[in-house]
């Protein structure tokens, strides 16, 4: 083998390399923004569920008007956010406002007695459990392009490209945590 | 520090390393074989035949299995809460929604089969939901949810496929030497040698196979356990499932050895009765690592 051949083989060697190492980042980066879509699915579902929650509580507990108030605020504020992170923070807040409506619906006996009420909690309890699933999805792809991005040498062909860390949208915050206060 | 992560890469190297030692001992067995005989075909037949045979019943591998154990599919309105803990963990490992069946038996067991994750079948017996509470549940099918994730259903496929073709090279040979030793060549001493070797071969391949076989699908097992714990963010619930199944004696009705694989946990009942680490030798033979080693290592996962 003449040196010239071994350069040739080397060259295409690294080539194919470059080749196979950029489209597997860009099928990793493709699958987050897919998660980030599953996520909005979920929240989608959500905002669809609250108008119809918010008319069935309005029946029954008159008085709770500023709790009512809160999830509807919190609902317009998160579906008008733009940047993920946002929209995640502001969906947070949603779910804190829709915890406290359930705990009050908890005085509304007859509330609490209606078949639709009794459904939209389920359904609204079911959809939150998603979301945190589709985060977990989210999170686990994330976390699987951020390492390709970091590892060498893949690190290379990331800083060539421009390829860029993505952020990571917790399950577990500490605001959840929190257990809800409510006020009577 | 060992983590999640680290425990699933090792497995998936260690089930590659024993797929290539079978890989071996195939080229190494039609080598010898068709140095005794001259005849490469055998090999090729032996492949081919080893191929058709289980690719068939990978392809319906839901069909058969479901018929034999007897399950029933349900919808969401038969039983909601199954349901939602299997599509939540669904979107939680980026799978599609599975089919589920409801086993009914009173023995607390769960399987998952079906060719690829959109053909996949989960099915758990009656017994499971009647003693596990819901984090119990979730850890249960989110093992059974990471072997459709894991392409578990291809990789033991591809195994019965190796560890077939050399049962059946080994007994070509067998049965071949039996009738007379057929178109041997008889150069003196090399001949002699290869036919000892062949003999050797013939026995102690199919063994070999089987146990590698064996190890793999334990490897799998731990792979499983290693992936669900993952998914939930909830080893414990795993464990105090593996728990309680340890506890319960009874084996479940309707499963044979070539189901056995399939199950969450060993379906006969080898590994339970006694608490002792569990002899290297049985160990050998078991489809699911030890039940008390797999609840030790769930316990010692740091997410």
């Amino acid at each position: 083998m003449t040196p010239s051949t071994i350069i040739a083989i080397v060259i295409a060697l690294v080539v194919l390399w470059l080749i196979f190492a950029f489209n597997g980042l860009v099928r990793k980066k493709n699958r987050v923004q897919e998660a980030w879509s599953d996520i909005e699915v979920q929240l989608k579902r959500r905002y669809d569920l609250i108008p119809n929650l918010v008319e069935t509580v309005k029946g029954y507990a008159t008085h709770e008007r500023t709790v009512l108030e809160d999830v509807t605020n919190a609902r317009t504020t998160a579906m008008s956010a733009v940047d993920p992170k946002a929209k995640l923070q502001a969906n947070d807040q949603l779910s804190n406002t829709l915890k406290s409506l359930f705990a009050v619906a908890e005085n509304y006996p007859n509330l609490k007695a209606n078949e639709n009420f009794a459904k939209l909690q389920d359904e609204l309890t079911d959809t939150e459990d998603k979301i945190q699933a589709a985060r977990r999805f989210y999170n686990a792809n994330v976390r699987d392009f951020n390492t390709s991005i970091q590892v060498f040498p893949t690190n290379l062909i990331a800083g060539a490209f421009h390829f860029t860390k993505q952020e990571l949208f917790d399950v577990d915050n500490p605001t959840e945590r929190e257990p809800v206060k409510v006020q009577f | 520090m060992k983590t999640l992560y680290t425990e699933a890469s090792s497995n998936v190297r260690k089930t590659w390393a024993l797929m290539t030692g079978v890989f071996v001992l195939i080229i190494a067995l039609g080598w010898i074989f068709s140095q005794i005989y001259d005849s490469p075909g055998i090999l090729v037949f032996a492949v081919a035949l080893s191929i058709v045979l289980n690719v068939t019943s990978y392809w319906y591998s839901d069909k058969i299995v479901l018929a034999t154990t007897g399950a029933k599919q349900i919808q969401k309105s038969d039983n909601p809460e199954l349901w939602r803990i299997v599509e939540n963990l669904s979107i939680a490992s980026g799978l599609p929604m599975p089919k589920l069946f409801i086993v009914p038996t009173g023995a607390p067991n769960a399987f998952a089969t079906g060719r690829d994750k959109e053909h996949a079948s989960v099915a758990v017996t009656a017994g499971l939901l009647q003693i596990m509470n819901k984090d119990e549940l979730e850890g249960v099918l989110a093992h059974e949810l990471s072997h459709v994730g894991n392409k578990d259903m291809l990789v033991s496929t591809v195994v019965v496929v190796l560890v077939g073709t050399i049962s059946l090279l080994a007994d070509f040979f067998l049965r071949m030497s039996f009738w007379g030793g057929g178109r041997r060549n008889d150069r003196e001493g090399n001949g002699n040698l290869m036919f000892f070797l062949g003999i050797v071969g013939a026995i102690l391949a199919p063994i070999a196979a089987t146990l590698i076989q064996l190890a793999i699908s334990r490897k799998r097992e731990s792979l499983a356990d290693a992936s669900g714990a993952l998914l939930t963010r909830y080893p414990e619930g795993l464990a105090s499932a593996l728990e309680k199944i340890e506890q319960n004696p009874y084996p479940t009705a309707g499963a044979s050895s070539a189901t056995a694989h399939l199950y969450f946990t060993n379906p006969f009942k080898a590994d339970a009765g006694d608490k002792k680490k569990t002899p290297f030798f049985v160990k050998l033979f078991m489809t699911h690592p030890p039940i008390e080693e797999r609840i030790k290592k769930l316990k010692s996962m740091s997410l």
